[in-house]
């Protein structure tokens, strides 16, 4: 039943993320490869996230394999009160490998104690979303030359953001320096504090972007969401301090870069999308390459 | 060592080899009992419970007959009996004391508190990494996320 899956980023050595970058990197060379050719995937989405389901498709269509699966749970059998595990039991049957979305945190840990195939976890909950974290890791590796020693300022939700989460740790592997930009209800949670500090790594905490974005080697971007705010009055306080425009951006260091895990809102003004410092859709096209490389390093094809 | 006819001593009658299980938290019995599966052993068990005790307030004890367990069974009882101490008992004469600690990791006793966990949705045999031992605090195998001495819960 041992099978290799991707359930968190702290699955991997780092040695191994170095690797599965260095696999990136050549999959953005030569995208077009035969290497899954006779091989489906299986995508199963509980919940909707049209974005990496489509960028996971497009890895897998890429590199010859087919993709079967469902984009949400109202057309799958849970809808016939199916437990997961007799999902997995049986999907497993069909693929050599299973992509898995779903709401409940710790789901795609259990899937993959279940299933005979790798499993990648695309996001369980508020828990884990690694592929997210390593094409995160391989844009800024391949914007910044190295990850060593760098300046990562995180804006926004930094309470609920997952994204952001998976994130520090991974990059607290390389030394980074940690800005922090939230409003008040949404500042960066004590454990990652404690976590930094455990480790020696510096960080900084304010609510105003304007002070430290020019120390900045990596701008982190993530929506603030209205409903994560217990008074609405102070949602309309705070949500247009966290709103990137390209006036902001004008003593910003020259080879500063934008992220964002996407869907994007208002938090980046249109106005930025110009500016060659804006980097979120490329970071998207770089998701796609990720993802080839971690593929084929879990089917060990590579 | 106390006098064997002291009266307090003489509310849960002695046992000729077994082991004595003391010093539990009177609330916590049960739980004891339910996680040692004393339940469903044919073995002589006597207990008393609302014990006073000058340390732990009201405390239970368990005699078990014919009964020695291994520190990995015992150590199961640590989360609910912290300061729980064991009499082995050969020829009516403790023939060695033990104490319990917290083992590294916890299988199948005690319950996540996120509620969004798959181990409240399906049935999971709950799995946790013991992060801190005073206070204790598990760390969910499944869903990462930390349980707290206060918040732990016996299945």
């Amino acid at each position: 039943m041992k099978t290799r899956s991707l359930v968190s980023i702290d699955d991997l050595s780092t040695e191994e993320i170095i690797r599965i970058l260095e696999l990136a990197a050549e999959f953005e060379k030569n995208p077009i490869q035969e290497i899954l050719h006779g091989k489906v995937v299986a995508t199963l989405f509980f919940e909707p996230s049209t974005r990496t389901r489509l960028s996971f498709e497009s890895a897998v269509s890429k590199l010859g394999g087919k993709v079967i699966g469902f984009s949400d749970s109202s057309s799958s059998s849970v809808t016939k009160g199916e437990t997961l595990y007799d999902t997995i039991r049986t999907v497993n049957n069909y693929v050599d490998m299973i992509v898995m979305r779903h709401p409940i945190e710790g789901s795609a840990r259990y899937a993959s104690e279940i299933s005979t195939v790798p499993v990648i976890n695309a996001g369980d909950g508020a828990n884990q979303h690694p592929t997210q974290t390593l094409l995160d890791l391989y844009s800024i590796q391949k914007t910044q030359g190295s990850l060593e020693n760098l300046n990562i300022c995180m804006v926004g939700d930094l309470k609920y953001g997952r994204t952001v989460h998976s994130l520090l740790m991974a990059m607290s592997r390389w030394k980074t320096s940690f800005n922090f930009v939230a409003p008040e209800e949404l500042r960066m949670p004590d454990e990652y504090k404690l976590y930094l500090k455990n480790l020696g790594l510096d960080y900084y905490e304010t609510a105003d972007l304007s002070e430290i974005i020019n120390l900045a080697d990596i701008v982190y971007m993530t929506r603030v969401q209205r409903e994560r705010f217990s008074d609405p009055m102070e949602y309309e306080k705070v949500k247009n301090a966290y709103v990137l425009h390209d006036n902001m951006l004008s003593d910003t260091k020259p080879g500063m870069k934008i992220l964002h895990p996407l869907p994007r809102v208002n938090e980046i003004n249109a106005d930025v999308d110009s500016n060659t410092k804006a980097y979120y859709f490329e970071q998207a096209l770089n998701g796609v390459y990720t993802r080839q490389a971690i593929i084929c390093t879990l089917l060990g094809l590579k | 060592m106390k006098n064997i006819n002291d009266p307090k001593q003489l509310l849960v009658s002695a046992i000729e080899s077994g082991t004595v299980i003391d010093h539990i938290p009177a609330r916590t019995l049960f739980k004891v009992i339910k996680i040692l599966g004393l339940d469903r052993i044919s073995n002589q068990i006597t207990f008393g419970t609302n014990l006073d005790s000058k340390t732990d307030g009201k405390k239970a004890i368990i005699k078990i007959a014919g009964v020695f367990f291994e520190d990995d069974d015992i150590n199961r009882i640590a989360l609910v009996a912290p300061n729980a101490k064991l009499n082995i008992i050969k020829d009516y004469k403790v023939i060695e004391k033990r104490v319990v600690s917290v083992p590294d990791t916890i299988t199948g006793i005690a319950k996540c508190m996120n509620p969004k966990c798959i181990t409240n949705f399906e049935t999971v045999t709950t799995r946790f990494r013991v992060v801190s031992k005073k206070p204790v605090a598990l760390k969910c195998h499944y869903c990462e996320k930390i349980t707290d001495q206060e918040r732990i819960e016996i299945i």
